[in-house]
């Protein structure tokens, strides 16, 4: 029997299946009859649809229906939760505007006859000029779409331009200034995306088997696009999700075409997407180019901060699209006082595939420019970088703590954080072997980055600044819901509205359960992806799911926790004040004999005579959280590189992180989520780019070209943490899915440059491939 | 991730094979690089050649004065060989360094040779190493000179009637020894040669008698650096000497941009890697 | 074409194409969908079975290659319910998360085991290398074939490295 204990590395309840390779992902999920879909996608970044001959095709035994966007353009385009901006037809319409587009959708009997068939389809273009850079882009000299007045879709903007200007013309202070490119990145989740879609005649309803982090949203798209009577009609259930980091936070044009050929059809439709389909048709992430400028006094006394640039959002909004940058005007100004600030962000249309949330989303930018700029202000102003963070960190007694781009922070001791790594680290050992490499001729570098996250995304009320969260015609909110029901076998089940795709919540909700009412693991089942049990769900994605989904499964436990108390108290003949839940049961505070069992509890609750006068039968609680803020861990990290002086290769020698995301529930967990988030941020800053040629062609569009970790790139982390809890929601616990990958990215390019700066390189653009770093190398020499 | 369709034989002798081949049809050994060109139909031959099961292919011999490795010999096998490892360093190194494990179980050294890949290891391997191929045919067996393999981007001397049925390496003599570096896409020795070199060398009495080198990753082909080998004969394979000869590494070769670098930085490496390579096979005489 | 193999102990066999990839045989034909499709080039890893023995990637590979063959999955690795010390290990130490990767980690884990009882960590490193894993940075992947490791030579596994406590 396990009591799950609130902070106790519970191995997970989710792994049995999976180890055993029982796991039900949505491709393991089969029906009597299905077909199978497969699209046949444009060549060409831009470009006048002039025929399409589907006769082949059509001819072809196994074919059951080729479709066009005749067939659907009546379904309108695929919604988007903040539509702004161009959105995509289901099936391109006339004019292609990105590689990878779906033109054609042709269905079959089985997958191969549905890729021989769309193989079989004659499509003719005429190729227009294709706009490739988001720069360009933001001068309006060409137009992306004909029909928009610009490319530049929606501008973010606040603080104050001149006051940061002023500060940087005053004679005394040192101008920091970095241009920088965040390059695009392909998600990469190991599980393609995939559909199963059912619709069911005579019921006019539809059950959706799709990879995504946010199932009730899938729903209500689905619910407007064929017109249901509500989100009721539309049963759309996450399996097994073999990845999400915000590829599953978005609704997909083929969740629409798969239910709409299998209502046609009247049989269910698979599609499953390929590799090199992911790679044009799932959302890319990041793609900003930008320049960050820190004014500070001579003795390193932070002035002010402004980052100005585009974020390209690709050819089509999707899902959040425009609202991904704002996310990173939360945490813009970093952990740093600033006298004023100015930030500024174009979202641009380009002809490419659609860019949206890629873990940290917004987040991971900002941070790269604060930290990349903070440490060429050190090299700048002759200090030690992390005497000039320490120097201008907001300090414990500043929270919660204003910044100028009005969030208020919830806690924080950034400086005794830092002070941990660099005692853990032995960052003043590491400074002399370094010294002594130098002397052999050897490049060795050590990078820190410090971060601050906004996560636990909320509170709903953010709904309502500047965009419309509504697209799916759901309420706009960042809340949660949780229900949890004791059986009348005393076993107990958690509903949950977090879509997980990895990260545990089976196990960890079932241990904020355990913990609050005693009852045993192995007691709990946790039930999550399925909108036919879920009253809500906005779903996971900006490390919300514990600080919020978490937060309202302990508030409904708590309730459980209220009614049963009573119902002890009538069997025990107490005082329900008194009554303490222990060992599966409850007892009498101080008095462990006078107990009675879960069993019993339960057992009294459906039985209504048993039941104490006037008390409803049942124990059974729903719970909606929406917290009072963001919530805001932070943290410090290093990396130490060696890079070959002949070759530009960079070897990573050792990473080490202090991180504090308030009270934790699960450490093992928590030390998962790190490791994987530090990897992908390491992955994007020495490996991973999606590449475009001018013409707008994908040149990384497999994974032989684009490139992310394996086991032999990376060394073990080195974790340790510091513990402050937030007081926006009462678990205070903060969400650390994305910390990792927030600032890695920015300790490894830190390390790098480090590393070269007795050459005088201020500045590599990523990813480090050995190509780049030796040019940089090559440049400074000559 | 679906092949077109295509018909498959299995023959059990060579001349099976011979009779099935013809101008649209491909050999097979562990499919692992041609299978995944099907998956993406990027190449739909008619008919596969499976000579899998074709006895006698699967085995490194050792025939006194050459070894020779079978056409079903896989990276994994050539690389662990104590023969491959003592008589081509070289190729046992880059059999080593070619794909993942999985990879090196399935695939064999001379699909990877007949792939004729630029990017490959292999290839730039059995160059330095003086292999000849066996490539057998209904009409008679043609032995083919490493350095008259390679021919053109993915393209081998091979018709499309012959099968390379083994390759054959001259054993290691006294004073000879041979070496492959590389720089791998992800950095280190990971994945695909971004540029990569093999040599051997012959000393004696002090000096450099004769060499091969070779050249992977920077042009269109797996290419012997001949004019590295001609400089180095007659040194004594010092430092200054190996840096002298490497400043000929790219004499007739074209180097191609790519993902992974520019024409500046291969012509850069092939150097690098042309250098470390010698020095490395003077270190393993 | 006809084709049979011993799969997890078993004799099966079916009529496919010669197209037919041997994972696509153990997906559908088998209905062992514990072996996965992540990638078309051979890259991920997913698909890793072992093949008379060896790990092998079963999406590059045609079904109609492997006639006659022994080959073990995922679904065969636990004997008489009880998990093999990789998959106890992967449990123990958190070795994954979305557990898409898992099936085809593990039997390349077992493999290297095999092969080498007592590795070293850039050992297990480069032996995993042609498994992708998105979820856990391999961290926890190496601690788990680590555990396992020390647990196939009768040893105690070290403790896990994650600090414990709220």
């Amino acid at each position: 029997m396990t009591q799950g204990v609130f902070g106790t590395s519970v191995k997970r309840t989710e792994d049995p299946a999976l180890l055993r390779g029982k796991g039900l992902f949505v491709d393991d999920i089969k029906r009597h009859d299905e077909a199978a879909a497969a699209f046949v996608r444009s060549p060409f970044a831009h470009a006048r649809i002039t025929s399409i001959d589907k006769s082949a095709a059509e001819a072809m035994p196994g074919v059951q229906a080729v479709y066009t966007t005749d067939d659907v353009r009546s379904l309108g385009p695929l919604l988007a939760q903040v539509a702004i901006g161009k959105l995509r037809p289901l099936l391109a319409d006339e004019v292609v505007k990105h590689v990878g587009e779906a033109v054609v959708m042709v269905v079959a009997d089985n997958a191969a006859i549905a890729r021989d068939g769309a193989d079989a389809v004659l499509v003719d273009y005429d190729p227009l000029t294709a706009i490739i850079d988001p720069e360009y882009a933001a001068t309006n000299e060409t137009l992306v779409h004909d029909e928009l007045e610009s490319n530049v879709i929606h501008t973010w903007e606040a603080g104050e331009a001149d006051a940061v200007q002023e500060l940087a013309d005053r004679e005394d202070t040192v101008v920091t200034s970095l241009k920088m490119v965040n390059q695009r990145l392909i998600p990469t989740a190991i599980e393609p995306r995939g559909v199963l879609a059912e619709w069911q005649h005579g019921y006019d309803r539809v059950t959706l088997h799709t990879t995504t982090q946010q199932p009730h949203a899938v729903a209500g798209a689905l619910a407007l696009t064929f017109g249901l009577p509500g989100v009721n009609s539309a049963r759309v259930i996450a399996p097994e999700v073999g990845g999400g980091f915000g590829r599953g936070l978005n609704v997909y044009a083929e969740e629409m075409l798969a239910v709409f050929a299998s209502r046609e059809l009247g049989r269910p439709v698979r599609w499953i997407e390929t590799r090199s389909e992911a790679s044009k048709s799932t959302i890319h992430g990041r793609g900003w180019t930008a320049t960050a400028t820190i004014v500070s006094e001579p003795d390193g006394h932070f002035l002010a901060y402004s980052l100005v640039g585009v974020a390209d959002m690709g050819a089509y909004s999707q899902n959040f699209s425009v609202a991904i940058p704002v996310l990173g005007q939360f945490t813009m100004p970093g952990q740093y006082k600033w006298e004023a600030i100015y930030w500024k962000m174009d979202c641009v249309h380009t002809h490419t595939p659609t860019v949206d949330a890629y873990r940290g989303a917004g987040r991971p930018e900002t941070t790269f420019y604060v930290e990349r700029t903070v440490d060429a202000a050190a090299r700048d102003l002759g200090m030690d970088p992390i005497e000039l963070r320490k120097k201008n960190f907001f300090q414990p007694e500043d929270f919660p703590a204003d910044t100028l781009i009005g969030m208020t922070m919830d806690s924080g001791d950034y400086g005794s954080n830092l002070d941990i790594l660099v005692e853990k680290a032995d960052i003043k050992g590491l400074r002399a072997m370094q010294e002594a490499a130098r002397a052999e001729g050897r490049y060795i570098g050590v990078g820190i980055a410090t971060f601050v996250e906004a996560c636990g995304l909320a509170p709903s009320g953010f709904a309502d600044a500047g965009v419309s969260w509504a697209g799916y015609g759901l309420p706009s909110a960042f809340n949660e819901s949780a229900v949890v029901r004791i059986n009348p076998d005393a076993s107990a089940t958690v509903v949950t509205g977090t879509g997980p795709t990895g990260q545990g919540h089976e196990t960890v909700w079932s241990q904020i359960v355990s913990d609050r009412l005693a009852i045993p693991m192995e007691r709990i089942v946790v039930i999550h992806g399925d909108t036919k049990d879920t009253p809500m769900g906005i779903g996971t994605g900006g490390s919300r799911s514990v600080a919020v989904g978490g937060v309202a499964v302990a508030i409904a436990a708590d309730r459980i926790k209220e009614k049963a108390a009573k119902v002890a108290a009538h069997l025990l003949e107490a005082s329900a004040e008194d009554i303490v839940f222990a060992d599966n049961g409850a007892h009498v505070a101080g008095s462990p004999d006078k107990s009675v069992s879960w069993t019993d509890i339960a057992a009294t609750a459906y039985q209504p005579h048993k039941m104490p006068e006037g008390m409803e039968a049942g124990l059974d609680m729903t719970a909606f959280f929406d917290p009072s803020n963001l919530t805001w861990p932070y943290g410090s990290h290093v990396a130490v590189v060696e890079v070959d002086p002949d070759t530009g290769d960079v070897d990573l020698m050792s990473y080490s992180a202090v991180d504090d995301c308030g009270n934790i529930v699960n450490p093992m967990i928590v030390a998962g989520q790190l490791h994987g988030g530090i990897a992908q941020g390491i992955g994007q800053a020495l490996f991973e780019e999606a590449v475009f040629d001018e013409d707008g062609n994908l040149l990384t569009a497999s994974l032989l070209d684009y490139l992310i970790p394996t086991a032999a790139d990376l060394p073990s982390f080195d974790l340790a943490k510091t513990t402050t809890p937030t007081d926006a929601n009462p678990l205070g616990v903060k969400g650390i899915g994305e910390a990792g990958t927030i600032v890695s990215t920015p300790t490894i390019v830190n390390a790098v440059v480090d590393a070269l700066s007795p050459l005088g390189i201020n500045d590599i653009q990523m990813p480090l491939r050995p190509k780049r770093v030796w040019a940089a190398m090559q440049e400074a020499r000559s | 991730m679906y092949p077109r369709q295509f018909d498959y034989v299995a023959p059990t002798s060579l001349e099976e094979a011979f009779a099935a081949l013809g101008d649209d049809s491909k050999v097979m050994a562990g499919g692992m690089s041609l299978i995944p060109l099907m998956k993406m139909r990027l190449f739909s031959p008619d008919v596969i050649v499976d000579i899998a099961r074709i006895p006698g292919l699967a085995t490194i011999h050792d025939a006194g004065d050459h070894i020779s490795i079978g056409a079903l010999v896989t990276h994994g096998e050539t690389a662990s060989s104590d023969s491959v490892v003592a008589n081509a360093t070289a190729l046992a190194t880059a059999a080593s360094l070619t794909g993942d494990v999985q990879v090196r179980n399935r695939g064999t050294t001379c699909g990877a040779l007949a792939h004729a890949d630029v990017a490959a290891d292999q290839p730039a391997g059995a160059l330095a190493c003086g292999a000849v191929m066996i490539a057998q045919s209904a009409s008679g067996t043609r032995e083919i000179p490493a350095s008259e393999f390679f021919v053109d981007a993915m393209t081998s001397a091979l018709r499309s009637d012959e099968v390379l049925t083994s390759i054959r390496l001259p054993k290691t003599g006294a004073g000879e020894g041979s070496a492959y570096d590389k720089l791998g896409r992800r950095g280190g020795h990971s994945d695909y040669a971004v540029a990569g070199a093999a040599a051997w060398v012959k000393k004696s009495n002090g000096s450099i008698e004769a060499a091969r080198v070779a050249l992977t990753g920077v042009g269109i082909k797996p290419t012997l650096a001949s004019g590295v080998a001609d400089a180095l004969v007659g040194t004594d394979g010092s430092d200054a000497a190996v840096a002298a000869a490497t400043e000929h590494a790219l004499e007739g070769v074209t180097v191609l941009e790519d993902l992974y670098g520019s024409e500046e930085y291969k012509s850069h490496l092939a150097k690098v890697y042309v250098s470390r390579a010698i020095k490395q096979a003077l270190a393993n005489i | 074409m006809e084709v049979s193999m011993t799969v997890n102990g078993r004799e099966v066999s079916g009529d496919v194409e010669p197209r037919t990839l041997l994972v696509h045989f153990l997906r559908e034909d088998q209905r062992l969908t514990g072996t996965h499709v992540g990638c078309e080039t051979g890259y991920c890893g997913a698909c890793t079975i072992h093949l008379d023995g060896k790990a092998v990637k079963s999406c590059t590979i045609l079904a109609v290659q492997v006639d006659g063959a022994n080959i073990m999955t995922i679904e065969g690795l636990a004997s008489n319910g009880n998990l093999h010390p990789v998959q106890e290990g992967f449990w123990e130490r958190h070795g994954l998360q979305c557990g898409f990767c898992t099936p085809g980690m593990i039997m390349a884990a077992v493999s290297l085991l095999e092969d080498n009882a007592n590795p070293t960590e850039d050992e297990i490193r480069h032996g995993i290398e042609g498994n992708l894993c998105r979820c856990t940075g391999y961290h926890n992947i190496v601690r788990a074939v680590e555990y396992a490791g020390a647990k196939m030579r009768g040893e105690e596994p070290p403790p896990p490295d994650w600090e414990e406590g709220s």
